[in-house]
């Protein structure tokens, strides 16, 4: 299996997409990707899927914790 | 040794005053990213608050161990992290069998099938997922590798902020969060089949 091109493009995706590859690696994986269907939609699904992950997690604050946070202030390390 | 006069004592007392107010304002700034990562970390909500609840209560107590001009969000969710292991997260259940390692492109094909679909069309697929779904295969995935998903890819933090926080070498973030992510698509799609 080794020097199959789209198995080597694989490996670049994680790397790809946290933009932490090395230049040649990078241009690697965009000639690759270029040129190859198949590796290009799997590199947009794993693009949007971690959007999608990014923005459906979040959980804003609930009510109230503020003030309670806020009621911690002058809190004194010898105390 | 000459005693500090009654002026110069109160000035320092006074400029100390103002850092801390400024500290703490600085923190209750963050107050809402804090959360944010802290209610991926643990399961319910109440948890989250206590946990933030006490991360400040720590912060306020210790500000001036922080440094300031460094991450201070960093620094929090440092504080948050151990006091979320010293909980002893541990009784939190949680699958100890080790994530099969599955591949990227095989676990993206899986959630293509799991939808009914050859092409990967990724919006369609993406878009069927609901928040339980990710909330609870977020959940699932070993403390470990969730913490690094949890802070890089929720929480924003850089791999170096990351293994600041974590403890750990920048490599084994690197490792851990390609797993954690892996982990995550595996079980996305397994509740996808189910």
């Amino acid at each position: 299996m080794s020097g199959d091109p789209c198995d080597r493009c694989e490996e670049l995706l994680q790397d790809y997409l946290d933009r932490t590859l090395t230049d040649a690696e990078w241009h690697e994986a965009e000639s690759h990707l270029a040129g190859c269907d198949y590796c290009a939609r799997r590199y947009r699904f794993e693009e949007t899927l971690r959007r999608y992950v990014r923005t459906t997690a979040v959980e804003r604050m609930p009510p109230g914790l503020m003030d309670k946070l806020a009621e911690l202030r002058g809190l004194d390390a010898t105390a | 040794m000459s005693e500090p006069s009654p002026e110069t004592e109160a000035r320092r007392i006074a400029a100390e005053e103002r850092d801390r107010v400024r500290f703490e304002e600085e923190a209750l700034a963050l107050a809402d990213q804090v959360y944010r990562v802290a209610r991926r970390l643990v399961s319910t909500r109440e948890e989250a608050e206590d946990l933030v609840q006490e991360t400040y209560a720590r912060a306020f107590r210790s500000w001036k161990s922080f440094t300031p001009g460094t991450n201070l969000r960093a620094w929090l969710l440092r504080i948050l992290t151990n006091l979320n292991v010293d909980r002893g997260r541990k009784l939190q259940r949680s699958p100890q069998t080790q994530p099969l390692e599955e591949t990227d492109y095989f676990l993206a094909n899986k959630m293509a099938s799991a939808a009914g679909e050859d092409a990967l069309e990724t919006d369609e697929i993406v878009e069927r997922l609901s928040q339980d779904a990710i909330v609870s295969a977020l959940s699932e995935i070993q403390p470990q590798f969730r913490d690094v998903v949890v802070l890089v890819d929720i929480g924003d933090f850089t791999y170096a902020d990351a293994a600041q926080i974590l403890d750990v070498p920048i490599g084994t973030v690197m490792s851990r969060l390609h797993r954690g992510r892996r982990a995550l698509k595996q079980r996305l799609a397994q509740e996808a089949v189910s």
